[in-house]
């Protein structure tokens, strides 16, 4: 393993996040975090509810502001980052804007950014055909499932070629039967652009069957338990959740988990 | 093909409709004739649309006028005007309201009290600021009745915007004016629908009744009112119709212009 060599994308040093209310005690979403992130990693952040898994997606995407410490998003702070389209974004639910067909969701980042339109509509077919639904360009989202809307949704993230790939549990509203499909398709993805993706969830096998490295993170007040380097080799495929590897690693983030719940 | 079924299952959803319409009028027909009922106290139907029919003929005819229709006309282009003034200002007062936090909360609750005041009681004194025959008296009532459902349901679309939508523009960099049109406006477009088919039905009520208070001869309003004071019930009546086509084909025509330009709304999507 030679992650010197690669440059970092994410560097967090003693980040800290607290949420003032004015009726109780301040609530302290993420202590002390620090974490490196190498380019072309997949990072999966995983943890129960309140353990600041999304909070510190939201930083990364400068959705909030931290309280203190210090974040580098490809060697800039957040704010940079984000004006210089650096990083693509899908949430849990795919929002994409009902008014606009299939292709025109995924040229809206390509539009904001001032592309011209015939690069806009290329783009958008490019896209579509790498998650595979080519043949949807004039659809409209309510005419899709919620497989096929976030896979639009993904596209639209990637359309403008960012080399980070932020996720907020987005797979989180489907079947489990969509959800692994969904995983396939989201590393042969990852493994074909080489993109860096950041994935928050909280599912323990998804976690490990999609990452390079699982942060298990714990609740109140939010911190990082222990990073897990997951070894199972890649290309992952449909068996590999069947192999004693996945298992094994599948069981370490359990165990983490329950310790940092019982703790 | 497809076209056929569609028009046939639209007017098969309408048969009842025109079911119960006609049933009502061969009732009321047959109750005042049985009853032996005064023509002035209700009118048959059969003698209202004798009259309507006159002014029809009337109206089409070479070198003869018709008093009804030359009123519908004016009242029609008092409520029109009163659409454009009302609306037009109740949209771009919104856009400011919804610009500015502070602006919004200030307004909002006098907006949506002066919403419930009953404007038409200011008919005379706008008779007295601008003439009591000028249609811009008229149209100024109009104008102030449907200002306000356009300007709260505009203010509401705009910023009724789902968080995540607006952090997604956000991750973009996106300007603010982006944001409006590629997000707002699209976002308010069904509550802007929904005031322009309130304002619709509220603008002929708005010009009549504002009419009532006086205005030129050739008006609905005045029309109603002289022909009831002369006992001449039946044209009364035929009067009270055309407003009522007028307000219902205002309506259609919001409806049929929100069809075309909200098909991806999940109220107006076929069913599945």
């Amino acid at each position: 393993m030679s992650e010197t060599a690669k440059s970092i994308v994410i560097s967090a040093k003693n980040l800290y996040k607290t949420y003032q209310s004015s009726q109780s005690e301040p609530v302290i979403a993420l202590q002390d975090v620090n974490l490196d992130v190498y380019a072309g990693e997949f990072i999966s952040l995983i943890g129960p509810s309140g353990c600041g898994k999304s909070t510190l997606l939201r930083l990364i995407a400068d959705l909030t502001k931290a309280s203190s410490g210090e974040l580098l998003v490809n060697g800039k702070t957040p704010y940079e980052a984000r004006l210089r389209r650096e990083y693509g974004m899908a949430f849990q639910s795919a929002t994409l804007y009902e008014w606009r067909n299939v292709s025109q969701n995924v040229q809206l980042p390509l539009e904001v950014m001032g592309y011209p339109k015939k690069q806009r509509i290329q783009r958008a077919q490019e896209m579509l055909d790498l998650v595979e639904l080519g043949a949807f360009g004039n659809h409209y989202p309510w005419q899709l499932s919620g497989g096929m809307q976030q896979r639009v949704a993904i596209a639209r993230a990637l359309a403008f070629e960012p080399s980070l790939l932020l996720m907020d549990e987005p797979f989180g509203a489907l079947d489990e039967f969509t959800r692994e499909r969904m995983n396939m398709e989201l590393l042969r993805i990852w493994e074909r652009t080489g993109i860096t993706v950041i994935f928050v969830t909280h599912s323990i096998s998804e976690a490990v069957f999609l990452s390079s490295r699982v942060v298990v993170m714990s609740p109140r007040p939010g911190r990082i338990t222990k990073v897990v380097e997951n070894n199972v080799p890649y290309p992952r495929v449909f068996e590999t959740r069947e192999t004693p590897a996945f298992f094994e690693r599948v069981t370490e983030v359990r165990e983490l988990l329950r310790d940092a719940h019982e703790a | 093909m497809e076209q056929k079924t569609s028009l046939g299952v639209l007017g098969g959803r309408y048969v009842p409709t025109i079911l119960v319409a006609v049933s009502v009028l061969v009732l009321w027909e047959g109750i005042i004739t049985i009853g032996n009922i005064q023509q002035f106290l209700l009118p048959k139907p059969s003698v209202i649309f004798g009259e309507l029919w006159y002014e029809i003929t009337l109206f089409f005819g070479s070198g003869s006028r018709s008093a009804l229709f030359d009123a519908a006309g004016a009242t029609l282009w008092e409520a029109l005007g009163g659409i454009v003034l009302g609306c037009g200002g109740g949209f771009l007062v919104a856009l400011v309201t919804a610009r500015w936090t502070i602006v919004n909360e200030a307004v909002m609750p006098l907006a949506i009290a002066a919403n419930s005041v009953p404007i038409i009681a200011f008919a005379p004194i706008m008779n007295n600021w601008f003439g009591i025959t000028n249609p811009f008296s008229k149209m100024a009532i109009v104008a102030i009745i449907v200002f306000f459902p356009m300007m709260i349901n505009t203010v509401r679309g705009l910023t009724l915007v789902d968080p995540l939508q607006l952090e997604l523009m956000y991750s973009y960099g996106a300007k603010p004016f982006k944001i409006l049109f590629a997000l707002r406006l699209p976002n308010a477009l069904p509550y802007i629908f929904s005031a322009l088919r309130v304002a619709s039905s509220l603008s002929v009520i708005g010009a009549v009744v504002a009419e009532f208070f006086g205005g030129p001869r050739a008006t609905l309003g005045v029309f109603i009112t002289q022909e009831a004071s002369g006992f001449n019930f039946s044209r009364a009546w035929a009067a009270i119709i055309v407003a009522s086509v007028i307000g219902i084909s205002l309506y259609l025509l919001v409806l049929f212009a929100e069809r075309r330009l909200m098909s991806w709304h999940s109220s107006l999507r076929e069913k599945g």
